[in-house]
């Protein structure tokens, strides 16, 4: 029995320096380079003046993404709850208008989409103006979080149908023969497992939506990248562009750990 | 291993690509221009470019006895697509700015612009006292930073191009556009623009529109002037002016 609890593992293969490693290693040491070689450029061509004269759009710009994405991400949210469950129903009279939905909503560009909404729909002012909806529609902000929602309801449907359905069909059952509700079986059962599945593809979507949400812009809404593009047009100095590129990559960056940490907890019970 | 070798050496490859395309022999000249702007340049429904910038290019090139292709580009980005060598003058309305003129050279002025407001007829604004309407202008124009800088009560609206700005005063999203005299003129004389008209005089005059060529272009810069002045001889120049404005747009 004691030689069972000294198991020896095998040493690690020796790494040698074949040709693909070299190469990697190059490609990866050019990359790095051109990385550090921007960040120089950032900090040599560092100008006060226009910092001082632009970061507070920046600032505005920021505040404009952030709340758009946040207040379209949880109104898709709870947009998308009553999709999935028409896709996922057997009446046909609710799964056929849920899937047209999502089919027209992730099969068009959002470019399109708010677009459409904004400029398509500005001009039926006076039909609008009838149903007393005119006040929503003049204003582009309103505009850019209805596209939005609705384009992001689409895909967050799709996620949460796939997650909902990946619980294996025995944790139905197991949940009926103990005579539990069907809803409470959703929710205390099916929908904690689902989540741990929907948890990176919902991840996903939010960091996609803060990079589509450069486009309201040509609704006349000032997010980040509406005010790089003013910064740009009065000084044609492509330093804002970084800028921008860097703020979104920060974003980004943030959300990706708080999905990591959040990921971490929910599979606690999972781990060994 | 092997996945992120090839992987890496796709992007790379990539960027070197980026880099080196950029350099092009020069044989004919191309003409940039943003095709958004009626009745300079504008694009019609079956994709031919048209207008006075057009016209006046192409009277240039024949001058020059030069072969000219044009190439259509969005607003914002048509001086870094200069610079960039996708096209080597850009004919597009451009006034002759100071922050331009850190950037490119620009021949003599071709014809004078002023800026001046347009309105729903029924509207009472007054340019004198604009306050806090709001205002559509195009981004990256004159008109934009004039608005900008004058009217810091109003709330101002910045759409890509000029089109949309209208189209939202039509729907009265906006209570007026600041634009130039040409292209309002066209738009308020035209079926869309029937809604508006000019409100008081121009608000600034005396802007100055010219091409724009690379930085230390002298050689094309100075061909370009010889054309002008000898277009402006020959009559062309007054020919195209009359297709367009019933007025003299060239302001001496």
């Amino acid at each position: 029995m004691s030689e069972l609890a000294s198991v020896e593992r095998p040493p690690p293969p020796a790494r040698t320096w074949n040709r693909q490693r070299i190469v990697g290693t190059v490609l990866i040491g050019i990359w790095a380079a051109l990385g550090l070689g921007l960040i120089a450029f950032l900090a040599l061509s560092w100008n006060q003046e226009l910092f001082e004269r632009y970061a507070p759009n920046y600032l505005s710009g920021l505040i404009v993404t952030i709340q758009l994405v946040t207040i379209s991400i949880a109104l898709g949210a709870l947009l998308s709850a009553p999709i999935a469950y028409a896709r996922m129903s057997k009446n046909r009279l609710l799964a056929w208008p849920a899937y047209a939905y999502v089919y027209f909503f992730r099969g068009t560009p959002l470019l399109a989409q708010a677009f459409l909404i904004y400029y398509g729909l500005g001009s039926f002012r006076p039909q609008l103006e009838a149903l007393g909806l005119w006040t929503f529609f003049r204003e582009a902000w309103y505009c850019a979080i209805l596209a939005f929602t609705l384009n992001t309801a689409a895909y967050q449907a799709e996620i949460l149908r796939g997650a909902v359905e990946s619980v294996p069909r025995g944790q139905w059952e197991g949940a009926a023969s103990l005579g539990l509700h069907k809803l409470r079986t959703f929710r205390e059962i099916i929908l904690p497992q689902a989540m741990i599945v929907a948890l990176r593809p919902y991840g996903n979507e939010i960091i996609l939506m803060i990079k589509a949400s450069a486009i309201v812009a040509i609704i006349t809404v000032y997010d980040l990248m509406g005010e790089t593009r003013r910064a740009y047009s009065r000084t044609f100095d492509f330093q804002t562009y970084l800028w921008a590129a860097l703020i979104y990559l920060m974003i980004v960056e943030a959300l990706r750990h708080a999905i990591e940490w959040i990921e971490r907890r929910i599979i606690k019970h999972l781990k060994r | 291993m092997r996945i992120t070798a090839r992987m890496t050496l796709a992007l790379s490859a990539a960027a070197l690509a980026l880099t080196v395309g950029a350099a092009q022999a020069q044989d004919k000249l191309r003409i940039g221009t943003e095709g958004a702007y009626p009745p300079f340049n504008n694009l019609t429904s079956d994709g031919k470019l048209e207008g006075f910038d057009v016209d006046i290019a192409r009277a240039l090139c024949e001058e020059m006895k030069a072969e000219c292709e044009f190439v259509t580009q969005d607003w914002d980005g048509i001086i870094p697509a200069l610079q960039a060598n996708r096209f080597d003058a850009i004919v597009a309305s451009m006034s002759i700015t100071d922050e331009r003129l850190q950037q490119v050279d620009f021949t003599n002025p071709y014809y004078v612009n002023s800026l001046v407001f347009v309105a729903p007829k029924d509207s009472e604004l007054d340019p004198a006292s604009i306050g806090s309407i709001s205002i559509g202008v195009q981004e990256g124009t004159i008109a934009a930073i004039f608005a900008e800088k004058t009217y810091p009560d109003a709330d101002l609206k910045a759409y890509p191009s000029q089109l949309e700005a209208w189209a939202d005063l039509g729907n009265g999203r906006v209570d007026a556009v600041l634009a130039d005299f040409g292209v309002q003129y066209d738009w308020i004389n035209g079926a869309d623009g029937a809604c508006c008209e000019f409100k008081g005089e121009p608000v600034s005059s005396d802007d100055k529109i010219g091409i724009a060529i690379r930085k230390g272009d002298t050689e094309l810069r100075d061909r370009l002037n010889t054309a002008l002045d000898a277009i402006r001889e020959n009559g062309k120049y007054a020919e195209i002016n009359k297709k367009y404005f019933p007025f003299d747009i060239y302001g001496e």
